[in-house]
Order: structure tokens, then C-alpha cells, then sequence
């Protein structure tokens, strides 16, 4: 097969997969729209007292359930999405005759990728189709920004790159940027979901569609219990990389810099969430302030640093 | 921070040891930490560009003194930083090291007695039997043997209890994964008393020997000894660069290679290696790495008699991507001394706003423009002179030229005749030696391995008791979480867990279903 034609069949595959994120985009916003109201919801929750007691708290909320038939729809065009988004990341990766992961344009869409594939890995496990209109959102985002702005024409790697340490070290910090994303949403739901359950009203039309907050807290805290060590292996990894290329494993390169800004913060999270008096909005706020620090290691230091690391490959 | 500190002595370093090992203050630490981290990355830092630090100094005479001062320029050896990690580490130190111990006890210590009522614990679960209690008792001891649980049971008798318990690798987890962390520090600082690094520039058929004097710039530890380097040394036979040529990305770097053949110490034999981005070539303890390239114009000048007094390659800086590069040349053999401030273009264009300037990285049209000076080169003065300069206040200006390859230039005072042979391509390595990063890796690794363990263990204790009431023996199944996070999926494991010994329980024909369950 032509070059030129693996490149417009994994743009084209990538240009149908948001047309189908949009689809499922509306099924997510339908089911929200049109809930049924539950009659009550029973939420156990344990904590440990004094002396290794369990000390069980059982809430009964009443809550509004988002559209099943809907949510379902919204789920299986995702699954979808995400298989175009495989193939447009895949082909991508052919035509350049590398890892997909050479310009901001191919972080971009295997980040996509990568927060689809998590949310819906998870979904699996434990029901989160409340969730799915939050995460198509930003993936939505994600692609629109890359197929707009960060486009380049696949190219080959600097020298600087062509390392498996590249392959092993983004591929680990693209599965964090998945999960990473995920639990910033969850985290902000569940600010949401606390002030109305202080306000003792949960009627809201976000707050009654949405888990508890506590529920909410537990997912974040999941989701970052998995993408901690992942992230720390990724940071190590680029370590390696860097001691190859560049002679030295840190550097206090920018990019280096806000790499551990992001681990410090998150390695704060898991504390806050067992220090008395900051489980709840505190924590959720610092699993939020990580994303931000991620972000801004990805966008902020890529446009605006002078690093090493500059190797986006934007505009040129 | 919940108490006022107490007036005496030891009762206040009591006091201040007892805040600084609270979680709370690790949790503010480690804020400061990331907040102190960041202006790194927004001041240019003397450690990665110590040139753009000048700069910046010289174009902000108002405040950039001062940051200096605060040491903004050098964030990460800055005092207050240095000052947060110590406090972060002192404070692991006090929190981690006396779990160790309460550990070490937990972990011999039999598990606790059951609780008088299960039923208050979640996910109770509650069967009837005819069996014989102990008969009871023993299967539910095996099945969790089995399973790796540490069991204890309690007093023979009609009612007695089975108590288990696991995950005590949770623990152990977290306690490796901070220990560990610190040894990482320690690697670090390893590597910072003991490690050394150099940068040569190197050109094509030039040789490297490993002494201080060798290098264009060398820094090394407070305990490093620059009197006894490794003795080896190497030449650069050749190098090859590739730029890309298709339209995206053009003119981007797609692959480095430096041919070297290198020597262990003098009396070895030579050895050959290719030395590539990636691929660094490891040699006594030290590694060389390919950080950089350049051209280096071969330029000869004779005097107004006809005679040579000069001829070398002399390596320019790269100024762009597109290696516009600058560099000077002197004379010093001349009189009066002569002194070339000169442009090397690969591919050369020149154009109203730009000026001339190279429009690829790869030598297709170069071209090499320069201004002569003759004077004072300033090379008796005794203070050392950088290569890429030239210092014009005690010269004047002869004029300005402009050459192709093989092309020659008269100067117009006729002083004498400057040509343009060619180009020779120079790399940069960066030599380092770091003692300690072996065992930063170590360490690391460690960290993660325990890091895992104490996030995807979960600590968790199962009683199983059984009582004979009016002719009737009841068993009952319980158990908790022994994690401190808020963790919904705990339940389910739990559930799990005590599932295993309803079946053993079932498998063994004691009980035959659940008679009466309760979540
Ligand atoms: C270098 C600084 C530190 C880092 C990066 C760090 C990181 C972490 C991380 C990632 C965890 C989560 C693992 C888990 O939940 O088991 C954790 C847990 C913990 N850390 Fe640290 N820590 C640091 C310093 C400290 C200090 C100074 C203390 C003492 C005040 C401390 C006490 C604890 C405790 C008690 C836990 C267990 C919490 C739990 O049971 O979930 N750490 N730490």
C-alpha cells in the first residue's frame, strides 16, 4: 500500500472516529437528560476507628438514574470510537514506520486514545456509563486540538528519539495521561456532589445523575492507586532514556522539572487521602491540581520552554 | 499543629519532633516542594544554561541581581530547596523508622481475638450445623492456611473462634517503598560528591585524551580527584550526519553517527566503536556520549610575502537549527596580529532582514563571510581568552569578505591573503562519570516494587466463630479491612475472601448453603 494512502486512511479514521464520539456525545447528554428517579439508593461505607474497628455508615440517597437505554448506546459508539482511534493511531504508525509517537499531533490522538480506552476498560469492572459524558468531552477536545492545530505530516524521529526507552517511557506516560484525566473528572464530580450533599440537597441536575460523593472519591482514589506507580515508572524510565542520550538522568529540565512537579503532587494526594481532615474536598482538589501540572507539562512546557525536550515538532 | 508547644526544653523538641514527623507536615512538605520546583522552569538555570543566565541578568538589571541573590538562578542547590527536601527527609526519617519496628511486632504477633459481636461487621454471614464446633473450626483453620492467611485458634471448647489475618506485605510495601526512596537521595548525593563530567568538541581526525586540561569545560565532585582520571583516550575518524530533506520538518536532524577508535589507556590496544545519540561508548568507569555537532571551516591565511601562517579547521558554535554558525579565527603569527569574526553558512542565503543566513543544516552551497581586524588580540594580557571570541576594543577593522569554497580573499590593507579550503564537521561529547547511579536504579526499582505492594495489597482480618445454643451450633463469618483509604471495592474483596470459606465449609459438608445472609 502507498504512503499517501495510509495517511489519509488513518486521518480518515481518526476524522470518523470524532464523528462517532459526537454520536455517542449525544446518547451520554439524552441518557443524563432523561433520568428516571430511583426510589432510594442504600451506600455502605466502612472506616476503620480506633483499635481496628470497622465502623459502617449506611446513607440511603435518592438519586436520579441517567437513561439506561441511552447510556448503552452512548457506551457501544464509544467502543466504536475507540476501535477508529486504534486503527487511526495504528495506520499512523505504519505509514511512519515507528512507534506513533514522534509530535504532540501523535501524543495527542494516543492520549485520546488512551482516556477512551481506560474509561471504558473500567466500565467493565464496576457500571461508570454516568460517567461517559465526561470523558468524551475532553477526548472530543483532545482530537478537535489535534487534527486542528498540532497536524504535522508523519516524519522520521531525531536521533534523540530513537530509543525503546521512548517507547516504553511515553507509553507509560500515555496511560497515565488516560488515567490521570479520569480521575481529575471524577474528582470534580465529586466537589460537586459534596457541597450538595452538605447543602443536605441533592437535586441538582448534575448532583442527582451522579454517584455520591464519597463513591466518587473512592473511584478517583482507585484510579490514581493504579496510575502512581505507572507514572514513577514512566518518570524513571524517561531517566534511563535521558542518561543515554543526553549523559545524565536528570536534569532539571523543564520537562524533567514538571514531571516531578506531577509526581510530587499526586504522592500529596495519596497522603492527603489518609491524613485526618483531608480525605474529602482537600483531596479531591489535589488529585486536580495533578492533572493541571501533568497539562502543563504537556501543553505549557512543549509551546512555551526552551528544553531539550522540544521535539513537539509544531509549526515547522 | 493542635497544641500550644510546652515551655521546657525537652518537652519542646519533643513537641517540634512529634510536628515534624506528623502526616500533616509531610503533606505540607511535599507541597512546597512541587511550589519551590517550579521557578526551575521558568528562570534559565546556571546548571543547564549557565550563558542564557547571563543574559538574562544583563537584560534585567533591576531584579535579576536580586534573584540571583535568592538563588533563582540555581533553584535546585538553592538553599531553601535544598532546606525543604532535608526537612521532607528528616521528617520520613522520624515517621518511617519507628514503623519498622511496630511492624516487625505486628507481624510476629498473633492476630486479635475475635470481637464479642460479628454481627455489627459488614457482610456477616451466619450458618447452622450439626457438625462438632472443633470439627468446624479446624476446616475453616486449613482452608485459610491454605490461602496464606496466619491463623490463630482460639480456646478448645463448645464456643471458640478461628482469627486470620493478611496483607502484612502492604505494610512492608510502604515501608520499603519510603526507606527506599531515601536511599535513591542517597544515590544521588553519591553521585554528586563522587561524579565528575566534561564537554570536548572534537574534530574529525582530531584525538581526545582523558586529562582536565583536555576539556572545554569539566565540573566534578567535592570528593572527585581531577588528578586521576581514567587514562583513556580516542580520536574521531569520522562523522556522519542526515538531515531531513522532505518537506515536514525539513531540515530536522535524523541521525548522528561518529566513528571513534579509542584506547583504554596508552598502551592498549585500539579498539573501534560507532558512537550514536542513544549509544553512548562505555570506557573505564566513564561513559562518552554524542551531545552535539558542528562545522569546523578549514581556513588558511598568508602574509603580504606569500608565506602560510595559518592553517586549521577551526570549530564554529551553531546558531540555529539550520547551523548558521559563528566562530572566530586569530592570528597570532602575524604582525600586526590579524583576527577573522567570522559566518559559517552550510547553505548559505542572504536576504534584507536576515542578513546572511543558512536556509538547510546540510552543507549544499556553504559559504563563509567574515570581518578582519588587525590589532591587539588581547593574547599577552594573561587572562584566558575564549576561542569563539574576539575582543575589537584595541582593533580596527579592515574589512569585510566573503567566500565560496576554494575562493581566496586579499585583505584591502594588504596585509595579506585569507582563503576558504573547506569544511571539516566536529562533534561534541559529554563525558561523564556518575558512581552513583547504579544504585539509584536499584533503589528506584525498589521503590516501585514496594510502592505496588502498598497500593494493591490490601490488609484484611476474618474471624470465624462458632457457639452451641439450645442444641443448635451457629457459625458465624466475619471480617474488615485493615486499610485506612476509602475504598468501596475493600467490601467486595472482603466478600471474596469470606466466600473461600463458606465453600470450604460447604466442600467439607459442614454447613449446606446459606441459611441466612446478611450484606
Ligand atoms: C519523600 C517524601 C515522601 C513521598 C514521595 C511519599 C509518598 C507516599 C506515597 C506515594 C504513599 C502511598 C502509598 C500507600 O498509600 O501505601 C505514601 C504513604 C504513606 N506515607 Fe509517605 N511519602 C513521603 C514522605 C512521608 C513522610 C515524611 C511521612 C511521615 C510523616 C510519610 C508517611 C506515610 C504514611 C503513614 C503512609 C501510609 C498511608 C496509608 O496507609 O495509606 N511519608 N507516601
Amino acid at each position: 500500500m502507498s504512503p499517501e494512502s495510509l495517511a489519509r486512511m488513518s486521518n480518515m479514521a481518526i476524522y470518523s472516529s470524532m464523528l462517532v464520539l459526537v454520536g455517542a456525545m449525544f446518547a451520554f447528554a439524552a441518557s443524563f437528560a432523561g433520568g428516571r428517579r430511583k426510589p432510594a439508593d442504600v451506600v455502605v461505607t466502612t472506616e476503620v476507628g480506633a483499635g481496628g474497628t470497622a465502623v459502617i455508615t449506611r446513607t440511603e440517597l435518592s438519586v436520579v438514574e441517567p437513561g439506561r437505554r441511552a447510556a448503552n448506546i452512548g457506551i457501544s459508539l464509544s467502543w466504536l470510537a475507540f476501535a477508529l482511534l486504534l486503527a487511526g493511531v495504528v495506520l499512523r504508525g505504519i505509514w511512519a514506520e515507528r512507534a506513533p509517537w514522534g509530535n504532540m499531533y501523535e501524543f495527542s490522538i494516543t492520549a485520546a486514545l488512551s482516556v477512551l480506552g481506560v474509561y471504558l476498560l473500567a466500565n467493565t469492572r464496576v457500571d461508570l456509563r454516568w460517567l461517559g459524558l465526561f470523558v468524551v468531552i475532553p477526548v472530543l477536545l483532545t482530537l478537535g486540538v489535534a487534527v486542528t492545530v498540532l497536524y504535522t505530516e508523519a516524519a522520521q524521529l531525531v536521533p534523540a528519539l530513537k530509543s525503546y526507552w521512548l517507547v516504553i517511557h511515553v507509553f507509560a506516560a500515555i496511560v497515565c495521561a488516560g488515567a490521570f484525566t479520569l480521575a481529575a473528572a471524577t474528582a470534580g464530580l465529586s466537589l460537586v456532589r459534596d457541597r450538595a450533599e452538605k447543602r443536605g440537597n441533592v437535586e441538582g441536575f448534575l448532583s442527582a445523575r451522579i454517584p455520591d460523593a464519597e463513591r466518587l472519591r473512592a473511584l478517583t482514589n482507585k484510579t490514581l492507586a493504579f496510575a502512581f506507580p505507572l507514572w514513577t515508572f514512566a518518570v524513571v524510565a524517561g531517566a534511563i532514556w535521558a542518561e543515554n542520550a543526553w549523559g545524565r538522568y536528570w536534569g532539571w529540565d523543564p520537562k524533567e522539572t514538571w514531571a516531578f512537579i506531577t509526581w510530587v503532587v499526586y504522592a500529596a494526594y495519596l497522603h492527603a487521602r489518609s491524613t485526618a481532615g483531608w480525605r474529602g474536598n482537600k483531596a479531591s482538589i489535589i488529585a486536580i491540581a495533578g492533572w493541571a501540572a501533568f497539562l502543563m507539562n504537556y501543553f505549557g512546557v512543549n509551546f512555551l520552554a526552551s528544553s531539550l525536550h522540544s521535539y513537539a515538532g509544531v509549526g515547522s | 499543629m493542635s497544641q500550644l508547644p510546652p515551655l521546657s526544653n525537652t518537652g519542646f523538641l519533643r513537641w517540634i519532633w512529634r510536628q515534624l514527623t506528623s502526616m500533616k507536615t509531610a503533606l505540607v512538605l511535599l507541597f512546597l516542594l512541587a511550589l519551590a520546583s517550579v521557578p526551575g522552569s521558568i528562570y534559565p538555570q546556571r546548571g543547564v544554561d549557565p550563558i542564557k543566565v547571563r543574559d538574562y541578568i544583563a537584560n534585567n538589571p533591576s531584579w535579576g541581581p536580586t534573584l540571583d541573590r535568592f538563588g533563582f538562578f540555581e533553584v535546585y542547590s538553592s538553599p531553601w530547596f535544598s532546606a525543604i527536601y532535608l526537612l521532607l527527609f528528616i521528617s520520613l526519617i522520624g515517621c518511617v523508622v519507628p514503623r519498622v519496628g511496630v511492624h516487625f511486632r505486628a507481624m510476629r504477633s498473633a492476630p486479635p481475638a475475635a470481637p464479642k459481636l460479628l454481627d455489627r461487621l459488614a457482610g456477616t454471614r451466619t450458618f447452622t450445623t450439626d457438625k462438632d464446633p472443633a470439627e468446624v473450626l479446624n476446616v475453616a483453620a486449613n482452608a485459610l492456611r491454605q490461602r496464606k492467611w496466619r491463623v490463630v485458634m482460639g480456646p478448645q471448647g463448645a464456643a471458640s473462634w478461628v482469627a486470620a489475618e493478611k496483607g502484612y506485605l502492604r505494610e512492608t510495601g510502604n515501608l520499603v517503598f519510603h526507606l527506599a526512596l531515601l536511599f535513591v537521595l542517597v544515590a544521588i548525593a553519591i553521585g554528586g560528591l563522587f561524579g565528575w563530567k566534561g564537554n570536548v568538541i572534537v574534530r574529525e581526525g582530531s584525538s581526545f585524551s582523558d586529562t582536565l586540561t583536555q576539556y572545554d569545560a569539566w565540573g566534578g565532585g567535592r570528593y572527585t580527584d581531577a588528578q586521576d582520571l581514567p587514562p583513556f583516550s580516542f580520536t574521531l575518524d569520522k562523522f556522519t550526519v542526515d538531515f531531513e530533506r522532505g518537506v515536514a520538518q525539513r531540515g530536522a536532524p535524523r541521525a548522528f553517527e561518529a566513528e571513534m577508535s579509542y584506547k583504554t589507556d596508552p598502551s592498549a590496544p585500539s579498539q573501534r566503536a560507532l558512537v550514536e545519540v542513544n549509544e553512548p561508548l562505555v570506557i573505564g568507569g566513564a561513559k562518552v556520549f554524542l551531545v552535539g555537532h558542528g562545522y569546523a571551516p578549514i581556513v588558511t591565511v598568508t602574509d603580504k610575502f606569500g608565506v602560510q601562517i595559518f592553517n586549521d579547521a577551526v570549530p564554529f558554535l551553531p546558531q540555529d537549527g539550520m547551523f548558521t554558525s559563528t566562530g572566530v579565527v586569530k592570528i597570532p603569527d602575524s604582525t600586526p596580529r590579524l583576527g577573522l569574526q567570522a559566518l559559517f553558512l552550510p547553505t548559505a542565503a542572504l536576504d534584507e532582514i536576515r542578513g546572511p543566513h543558512s536556509t538547510f543544516p546540510g552543507p549544499d552551497d556553504p559559504a563563509l563571510f567574515m570581518s578582519a581586524w588587525k590589532g591587539d588580540l588581547g593574547l599577552d594580557s594573561g587572562t584566558p581568552q575564549s576561542v569563539y571570541r574576539i575582543v575589537t576594543d584595541k582593533m580596527s577593522k579592515i574589512g569585510l569578505g566573503q567566500l565560496k569554497i576554494g575562493e581566496s580573499w586579499k585583505l584591502p590593507d594588504g596585509s595579506g591573503t585569507v582563503t576558504f579550503v573547506g569544511f571539516k564537521r566536529w562533534a561534541s561529547f559529554q563525558i561523564a562519570s556518575d558512581p552513583g547511579k547504579e544504585l539509584a536504579l536499584v533503589f528506584v526499582t525498589l521503590s516501585i516494587l514496594g510502592l505496588s505492594l502498598s497500593l494493591f495489597i490490601r490488609r484484611r482480618r476474618v474471624w470465624v466463630k462458632v457457639a452451641t445454643l439450645d442444641g443448635v451450633t451457629v457459625i458465624q463469618l466475619a471480617g474488615i479491612m485493615r486499610t485506612s483509604t476509602f475504598d468501596d471495592e475493600d467490601i467486595g474483596a472482603l466478600s471474596e475472601d469470606l466466600d473461600g470459606v463458606e465453600q470450604a465449609l460447604m466442600a467439607a459438608e459442614v454447613i449446606r448453603g446459606n441459611l441466612e445472609e446478611e450484606r
